[in-house]
């Protein structure tokens, strides 16, 4: 029983929210990776691209909101999701359109691009700022829970509560979905298959007549998206705040490099992987301990390291990589 | 080098705003803003020494910065004995524990054959040692910040002179500098960028937890200053006799009188930081560390060890950033960790390098005080802008109070959309480099 | 096929330039393929085989001569507009995309075709059937050889009327490389014309029906296959005996 409830405990503080936080990890890592297999830069302004989706988003959930219209069980931010998603490509494609076109054109060094992405991330983060402030902004509705604590603990009759948030399924499994839909996309359609042939040799690209500014654009198309869907969903598991979204970069970047900049495949299990290791070594181990081992006089939380440094993990999961395997897990460069 | 005329125009432009700010609104604002100005010019020198000589991207110069803030606490503050007695050599201990665990590591994983014993034997290593590292650190500091922590609840400094916190400061920032450098450099730019980034919050963080070492969000007030106090000015006979006999007042005067101590001292830094930088730049080493910047591969290919170079000029602008990062903190008095926000210590900064003039010193330094110029003004002029703008509205629409107080996030607009427009328009900056 | 009787399929007359604008690479140089026939360019280390061969592509600035491809003066399109006039370039590396499969590599050559590609891929298929059998498979993790194959049979995938190879043949092995030839001398029999850049000098021009000679950017010689190859001056300098 009381292995059990280690389990249960594990499960909750672990497991759930590794598995939600890693999805979102994975959709922000995705973004970083197809600018990087596409464009050829690393992208600065990912963060604050989706916190301006998630922005618009929540601007469009208050407006539904205050028309009465709600999505039943499931957050209104679903139902004004396609709109946050449009706004910010449109913004993104007009930021291509004005900034980045320029030095594509000049065949510009990437570390050039990567200057003027700060820059892009500088303008952002102030249109963010001056629209919706700095502030907190709740945005969550519908239920809460899909199994609470307490009902957890009457159906099974267990001491520990496994509580599993309904935003962290909602995550899960829109992250699924568009995980697939993305993977379709790229090994299944024409100009998927052209995305990933630009990726992988431009000049051969261009002697089979793809054209790159189509590419580029149907890029960033998907980038907006994939970038309003996570900064979304973290704000719906979370909260928004415009600043925490600068903050993900971090996180963000190790995911794609763990991985290999440029493969999705890699993006995704990277997010799990410092997703995982975040939590893992934050979390503290005590209760777990306890049920285990209960003759064990336990001193302290057993916290492998305080959760104020979660950089720090994703930080030294970089480190390591970079020192044995600068490629990353999977041998990243083309989609 | 020589300055044109076009580049000493601009200088005193730059100056001439500041000047104008002291005639229209206050001398002492001005003076605040020049000493700002100051700092910021020998920041940017130090990232211009990085990206200007040897093109090294480096996104964590607020660690640096912060870095050299924590020199100042440490030299400077008088150090809380009952601390030290309760947990200072347990702490010291730990630390030397853990630097030594890593070292060991280090040490066996380049002198011992490859294969799984080495792992075992790393992994083991590694996980020993950080639990006898915890075993020590843990009850050392929660000793130490049981120590009336309301007023301390930290080790404290040295209660050395604070203007020794400076080069120290550098240090410290060199070290750190060091410790990224080795792992990052050699690889892709883009991977220096984020490592530099990781490095930055990581600092920050340790600054805002590790209460014993510099309390923490609690902040450390109180810093001794290289100059006197404006009240101990106010009270001195000579001070008062001396301004009132020019008619003035002397409260205003001594504010005034301590900025331009500051500025005095500043200015010799900034000084002598600028003639080294030149005198580097135009040395055998500055012409050969340009000439790895603009063809790495030619380089190498004679012979220059191209990884060492870039790790010695990372090292050496890391440091002029911690050591401005140290003066800063000295002019603040106050240590907060919860202040340093990487907009305005990082990419700040580098707005003031890239409209200055990348590989230009003196256009760094231009670049330096007109952006914090900008900064400190796109404040109140973006304020302004919006009054006027809805001037139409009544008052009390709701646009108008939205607008009215998104305001001040104005700054972080206009700083973006001159970054973007210098780059494109004008990439090599106000003075470019020759 | 309304090409003036008697000129030339694909010509590139008095052609010099070089790349970007720097100094000059070939000087009054002359290419002509006639239709349906191998023509292949030799010579020796950098004397411009590839760039004259770029230059009938348009990848380099010709600052004197043109270039008429069936009767059409096609001296100022782009590469890519090259590609939709029927010429299909086979770089000497980086010919493939490494992370694509087999098939997608075909798929992406027949990008700008709207039709049913489904048939020449079945030609192509036909042509080298190593490919069919690893049409799954990353490209990337062929062998040379048949890296070869897959970036000929990406070009044909475009229906081309005329191939430009340059030196297919690089890094394979002697019996790889016969195999290539009987390859492309089936793909000429189907019609599309070939010019090649070859540094198997011997092998080259013994499948040739027209052979150019360059020394220095400039045309040296230039005769039928078999008459180079008789060419005791020409075995002499360049065919080593």
């Amino acid at each position: 029983m009381d292995t059990l409830n280690a389990l249960v405990a594990l499960a909750n503080f672990v497991l759930v929210p590794s598995i939600a936080y890693g999805s979102q990890l994975a959709l922000g890592a995705l973004g970083v990776t197809l600018i990087y297999g596409i464009l050829r830069f690393s992208n600065f302004a990912h963060g604050d691209t989706m916190a301006f989706g998630a922005m618009a988003t929540i601007i469009v959930t208050w407006w539904l909101q205050s028309l009465g219209i709600s999505f039943g069980p499931l957050p209104t931010a679903l139902l004004a999701l396609p709109a946050g998603a449009l706004a910010t490509a449109l913004l993104v494609l007009a930021t291509d359109r004005l900034v980045y076109r320029f030095y594509r054109r000049k065949r510009a060094q990437p570390v050039i691009l990567v200057i003027v992405s700060m820059g892009v991330m500088f303008v952002m983060n102030g249109l963010v700022r001056f629209i919706i402030g700095v502030d907190d902004q709740r945005f969550a509705d519908g239920a809460r829970f899909i199994i609470s604590a307490r009902d957890f603990k009457e159906m099974t009759g267990l001491r520990e509560g496994l509580a599993i948030k309904s935003t962290a399924l909602l995550t899960v499994v829109v992250a699924i979905i568009v995980v697939a839909v993305l993977f379709w996309f790229l090994n299944r359609t024409r100009t998927g298959k052209s995305m990933r042939a630009f990726s992988d040799n431009e000049d051969l690209a261009l002697l089979s007549g793809i054209d790159p500014e189509r590419v580029v654009r149907i890029t960033w198309i998907i980038v907006a998206c994939l970038a309003t869907v996570a900064g979304v969903l973290y704000g719906l598991d979370k909260s928004f705040k415009p600043f925490t979204y600068f903050q993900l970069l971090l996180p963000i970047f190790a995911s794609a490099i763990v991985g290999g900049l440029g493969n999705p495949i890699g993006a995704i299990a990277g997010g799990f992987v410092i997703a995982f290791s975040e939590i893992t070594i934050t979390y503290a181990f005590k209760k777990t301990a306890l049920y285990l081992f209960p003759v064990w006089e336990v001193e302290g939380l057993i916290q492998l390291l305080s959760t104020e440094y979660k950089f720090a993990v994703s930080f030294a999961i970089l480190v390591v990589v970079l020192l044995f395997r600068p490629t990353g897990l999977f041998r990243g460069k083309a989609l | 080098m020589t300055l044109s005329r076009r580049d000493i125009i601009l200088f005193l432009s730059v100056i001439g705003l500041i000047v104008l700010t002291g005639f229209l609104q206050s001398w002492n604002v001005a003076l605040g803003i020049f000493n700002m100005g100051l700092i910021s010019a020998i920041m940017a020198l130090g990232v211009n020494m990085q990206w200007g000589y040897a093109g090294l991207f480096n996104v964590g110069i607020m660690g640096f910065v912060a870095l050299g803030g924590l020199g100042v606490v440490i030299i400077s503050m008088p150090p809380v004995h009952e601390a030290w007695a309760a947990g200072g050599i347990r702490v010291i201990t730990a630390l030397l524990v853990g630097g030594a665990t890593i070292a060991a590591a280090v040490f066996g994983w380049s002198r011992m054959a490859k294969g799984r014993v080495r792992i075992l034997f790393l992994v083991a290593l590694l996980v020993v040692g950080f639990f006898v590292y915890r075993q020590l650190f843990d009850p050392a500091v929660i000793a130490i910040e049981a120590i009336s922590p309301a007023a301390t609840g930290y080790l404290g400094g040295l209660g050395l002179p604070v203007l020794l916190a400076w080069p120290v400061g550098a240090a410290l920032a060199a070290g750190a500098a060091w410790l990224v450098g080795k792992t990052a450099l050699g690889l892709r730019s883009d991977y220096l960028a984020i490592a530099t980034l990781g490095i930055s919050e990581i600092i920050i963080a340790v600054l805002k937890n590790e209460d014993w070492l510099s309390r923490g969000v609690k902040n450390v007030v109180g810093i001794p200053r290289p100059v006197p106090y404006e009240i101990d000015l106010q009270n001195s006979d000579s001070f008062v006799s001396l301004v009132s006999g020019w008619g003035l007042d002397p409260v205003p005067v001594s504010t005034i009188t301590v900025k331009l101590a500051y500025a005095g001292l500043f200015l010799t830094v900034l000084a002598l930081l600028l003639w080294l930088a030149q005198a580097a730049l135009s040395s055998p080493w500055g012409r050969m560390m340009r000439a790895i910047r603009d063809n790495e591969v030619a380089a190498e290919a004679m012979g220059k060890d191209v990884t060492a170079r870039h790790l010695q000029i990372f090292i050496l602008g890391a440091a002029v950033c911690g050591m401005a990062g140290a003066m800063m903190t000295t002019l603040d008095g106050q240590l907060t960790p919860g202040s340093y926000q990487p907009l305005r210590f990082t990419f700040l900064i580098w707005v003031m390098v890239i409209v200055g003039g990348s590989g230009n010193n003196f256009g760094s330094v231009l670049g330096g005080f007109l952006i914090w110029y900008l900064w400190v003004m796109a404040e109140p002029g973006g304020l302004f802008l919006i009054e006027a703008v809805t001037a139409q509205l009544e008052d009390g629409h709701w646009l108008k109070e939205h607008l009215i107080k998104s305001a001040a996030h104005m700054r972080h607009l206009t700083m973006g959309v001159i970054l973007l427009l210098v780059l494109r328009f004008n990439p090599r900056g106000l003075i470019p480099e020759r | 096929m309304t090409g003036t009787t008697g000129a030339p399929f694909l010509v590139g007359a008095g052609m010099t330039g070089g790349y970007g604008h720097g100094v000059n690479i070939i000087f009054d140089c002359t290419i002509a393929v006639d239709k349906g026939e191998i023509t292949v360019i030799v010579g020796p280390n950098g004397a411009g085989k590839s760039t004259a061969m770029r230059a009938v592509f348009g990848m380099l600035n010709l600052s004197e001569g043109e270039v008429r491809l069936d009767g059409d003066d096609i001296t100022s399109l782009s590469p890519q507009d090259r590609v939709a006039e029927g010429m299909a370039f086979v770089p000497q590396t980086a010919n493939i995309f490494t992370s694509l499969t087999v098939e997608e590599n075909l798929e992406m050559g027949a990008f700008l075709r709207r039709d049913d590609i489904s048939r020449t891929m079945e030609q192509v298929y036909a042509l080298f059937p190593v490919l069919k059998e690893k049409r799954r498979q990353a490209a990337g993790e062929l062998s040379g050889g048949q890296r070869q194959q897959v970036a000929v049979g990406r070009a044909l995938m475009t229906q081309p009327r005329l191939l430009l190879l340059d030196e297919p043949t690089a890094g394979v092995s002697p019996i790889v490389m016969d195999e290539l030839f009987d390859r492309i001398i089936e793909v000429s029999r189907s019609g599309i014309s070939i010019l090649m850049v070859e540094q198997n000098a011997r092998q080259a021009l013994a499948i040739a029906d027209k052979g150019y000679v360059l020394v220095q950017g400039r045309n040296a010689y230039t005769g039928s296959g078999k008459s180079l190859l008789a060419d005791p001056e020409v075995r002499r300098s360049f065919l080593g005996g």
